[in-house]
């Protein structure tokens, strides 16, 4: 397998707080790469790095390189929009647009240029197949997206992001806010997806990430502690750190 | 990213910072323009005296005297009703419709045009009290009314509920309780809406013409209140359109201008210091 | 004890009565417009009134029609929004999303300012610069004209449908723009088309604002529209509701047919806004459901 993103020493700051420090990390193609770690550690901040949502705070500051493709996305000649159409992400409370379902799977196409009905429609429906959500809204598409119940929401938040045809999905703690029924819906959803794209998952549920990671990574305060395969970082962890936490020692 | 997408964003962000610019010109012009005309015709002699046909000389100060008398007259009238309102609405109300009705009744007086309340203000107060500044100013208290109840009701709402708990807790009566601890604490509400108020009551004159006149003697608060007087605004309006006296009309402006800009001053710095007092 | 609970009943009485004057005050108004306002509607005939083309109350055979008034404020209304609305919703987009804390300030200072100066005062402005300006420019008589009342209506509305329009783009939740970004939206793009349609209830409640402002206001209007009774046109001086109202009060006498005329005049104004109250909460009422 070869490696999609690699980052390359690199270094975060808010302001004057140090919030990830030379971080080394290589994902793989079609893997799902679990960050764990306790509240604060850098995880979503470094997954927030890899689409560059970070832009949007104005005090932060990063050095090294994140590499996407083999291309720096850092650098001038990389187009921010271009970057997160490839590089889509799921936030951790759903977060439909107020509109109907329809609009709300077409929005990222019609962004970028799409504007053939027959093609959107075959977009819409092939989005929602994709999250396993089509069964249940087939019949409502021009209803409110907010009429939905939380779980079938983010599974349409993830449809809104496969819409794009992304080749990384990044998620940040999609399941925290839903019920257990809704949640292992969404995990059997993330390893499904897992033959086209490659996930990164932000998650704190220690299960969750060897239920359906093959990486995981275990950052504490901004340093990435430990990287490596799942069974191995939970059965064998290298780092006394990291099995304090695993254990359930502190975070 | 496409030709057409970087155009049309293009397009956007130009048509946003026009608008802006727009926006804040007007009001520099504004400014400049009633300044430039009109601070050149102001005097401490056209402060201070009355006009005189004798003379032909015009002089603001009864204008400014009937504004004085004319917002004192209405705050005097309109807070303890609002704040009455207010008290009524959060301490005592148990029933939603009842609060619902007399919030929908303010929310409507507040959109009624002022040309209007000029008019029931003519019929309900000066076929009553004359054409006089104490018409007038009835008129303003119902104006003002929903101004000053939904200020003083929105800082009642930031009284915390432990406050009248412990005031209850410790044996004291309902009417004891609001005195002592609500409305104290109320006052930032009661502030703002008095400073709104007045900024309201400085700027108004469909709802005056017909109510409080347009004469301009001088006269002492209580014989004033009975008789007719002219406000600054209406005098401007009365100078510009009636009798062709432009830089006396612009010199009013002049006034009134300075006075919007005192008045945003407190209205601001009323809002900083109450919201410091709060966070203390 | 049993006096005490007297006092208390009696205080809560006296707050009571207070609360309920504002209820009483609306209730009073009502009745007094559709008193004042009937008697010449009866004696001219609705349809007459309403849909009469003249307006000749002083000639000698008097004419009681009010369709010029009622399209002139019509038209004035439109005008001020179609000029007024695009201006204040950009400026209000840029407010809330775009712009830094000092310049927001700024503006919003400004906007203020802007919303506090009195009507005459733009009446007066509007009277030396705009109805010179406008004759000068389209080469008319006189500037004093329709289109004169829209520029200065658009700009007295400006600084309420700005205000109310920050408002509801500022409660728009993070989360849909964030996610619209990631999908790899500009912000401009982002802004447009998820938080303008997310907080379009709250938009449209400051255009329905703006239009209960520009339909009632009289006094800048009178002083730069020229007041003549003409059926609404660009550049010919018209006369609104409001200022029907207004220049004719003052030598109309008591009782007469006249100024009964005028009270249905301002009977049709209320009506015209107590609509307009309805569609705005109809608007405000949604955005709290949603």
């Amino acid at each position: 397998m070869s490696s999609i993103i690699t980052t390359d020493k690199l270094n975060l700051w808010y302001g004057d707080t140090h919030a990830l420090k030379d971080i080394n990390i290589d994902i793989q193609k079609n893997s799902i790469t679990a960050l764990i770690g306790p509240s604060g550690c850098g995880k979503s901040t470094f997954l927030k790095t890899l689409n560059r949502m970070n832009d949007l705070i104005e005090t932060v500051k990063t050095t090294g390189e994140v590499r996407y493709s083999g291309h720096n996305i850092f650098s001038k000649d990389i187009d921010v929009n271009e970057l997160r159409r490839d590089v889509g992400m799921v936030f951790q409370k759903p977060s439909p647009f107020p509109m109907s379902i329809y609009d709300n799977i077409a929005y990222g196409p019609r962004t970028h240029g799409m504007t053939n009905k027959a093609n959107l429609d075959e977009m819409v429906e092939q989005s929602l197949r994709g999250a396993a959500i089509w069964n249940e809204v087939k019949d409502r598409l021009k209803k409110n997206a907010l009429s939905l119940s939380g779980g079938q929401q983010q599974r349409l938040c993830i449809a809104r992001a496969l819409a794009v045809k992304p080749k990384v999905l990044l998620m940040d703690e999609p399941t925290s806010a839903l019920d257990p029924i809704s949640t292992s819906q969404i995990e059997e959803l993330i390893l499904q997806l897992k033959e086209k794209y490659t996930i990164i998952i932000v998650t704190h549920n220690m299960q969750q990430a060897v239920r359906i990671s093959d990486n995981t990574a275990f950052f504490l305060l901004g340093e990435l502690i430990e990287f490596g395969k799942t069974e191995k970082v939970f059965s064998y962890p290298q780092d006394k750190r990291t099995e304090d936490y695993i254990t359930g020692r502190f975070g | 990213m496409n030709k057409k997408r970087k155009l049309s964003a293009l397009f956007i962000r130009s048509a946003m910072y026009l608008c802006c610019f727009i926006t804040v010109a007007l009001l520099l012009f504004m400014l400049g323009y009633v300044m430039v005309k009109g601070v050149p015709n102001l005097s401490l002699k056209f402060l201070t005296t009355k006009p005189s046909h004798m003379t032909g000389q015009i002089g603001i100060l009864p204008d400014i005297l009937n504004t004085v008398y004319i917002v004192l007259a209405t705050l005097c009238i309109v807070l303890p009703l609002g704040v009455g309102a207010a008290v009524y609405l959060t301490e005592y109300a148990t029933s939603q419709k009842v609060v619902s009705v007399i919030e929908y009744a303010a929310e409507t007086l507040s959109g009624i045009p002022s040309i209007i309340y000029g008019l029931v203000g003519m019929l309900l107060f000066s076929n009553h009290f004359g054409t006089s500044i104490l018409a007038g100013a009835l008129t303003l208290v119902i104006m003002n009314l929903p101004t000053v109840l939904r200020t003083t009701q929105e800082s009642l709402k930031t009284v915390p509920q432990s406050y009248r708990e412990s005031a209850f807790g410790l044996g004291a009566g309902k009417w004891r309780v609001i005195r002592t601890v609500v409305l104290p604490e109320c006052i930032d509400g009661v502030v703002t809406g008095c400073i709104l108020s007045v900024g309201r009551i400085l700027g108004e004159s469909a709802a005056l013409l017909f109510t409080a006149g347009f004469a301009h003697a001088v006269n002492g608060m209580i014989s004033g209140l009975t008789s007719p007087g002219a406000t600054l605004t209406v005098a401007l309006y009365v100078y510009a359109k009636e009798e062709g006296e432009f830089g006396v009309a612009f010199a009013i402006a002049a006034i009134l201008m300075s006075l919007t800009l005192l008045i945003n001053l407190l209205a601001m710095s009323a809002g900083r210091y109450f919201a410091k007092r709060r966070n203390v | 004890m049993k006096k005490k609970r007297l006092f208390e009943d009696a205080v809560h009485g006296i707050f009571l009565l207070l609360g309920l004057v504002t209820v009483g005050c609306v209730l009073i108004m009502t009745v007094y417009l559709i008193l004042s306002g009937i008697p010449a509607i009866k004696e001219i005939g609705l349809f007459h009134f309403l849909f009469g083309k003249e307006w000749a109350s002083t000639a000698s055979e008097p004419q009681y029609g009010i369709l010029p008034f009622i399209l002139t404020s019509i038209y004035g209304t439109a005008g001020a929004i179609l000029v007024g609305v695009p201006i204040g919703f950009f400026t209000a987009v840029f407010l809330s999303k775009i712009a830094g804390k000092t310049i927001r300030t700024a503006i919003e200072t400004a906007v203020n300012l802007l919303a506090g100066i009195p009507s005459v005062v733009y009446g007066l402005v509007g009277m030396f610069v705009l109805v010179p300006g406008i004759r000068k420019l389209f080469n008319i008589p006189d500037g004093a004209s329709l289109l004169a009342a829209i520029i200065v209506l658009a700009i007295m509305i400006l600084p309420s449908i700005i205000k109310v329009s920050v408002t509801a783009l500022d409660a728009v939740p993070r989360e849909y723009e964030d996610a619209s970004l990631a999908l790899g939206a500009t912000p401009i793009e982002t802004y447009f088309k998820v938080s303008v349609p997310a907080a379009k209830s709250g938009i449209a409640a400051a255009v329905v604002l703006g239009v209960g402002r520009a339909i009632g206001e009289a006094m800048a209007v009178m002083m730069v529209a020229g007041n003549v009774a003409n059926m609404p046109s660009l550049f010919q001086s018209v006369r609104f509701l409001t200022t029907a109202v207004a220049s004719e009060m003052a030598y109309s006498s008591p009782g007469s047919l006249q100024q009964n005329a005028l009270f249905s005049i301002a009977l049709v104004l209320f009506l015209f806004i107590m609509l307009l109250n309805a569609t705005l909460n109809f608007f405000l009422k949604r955005k709290k459901e949603n």
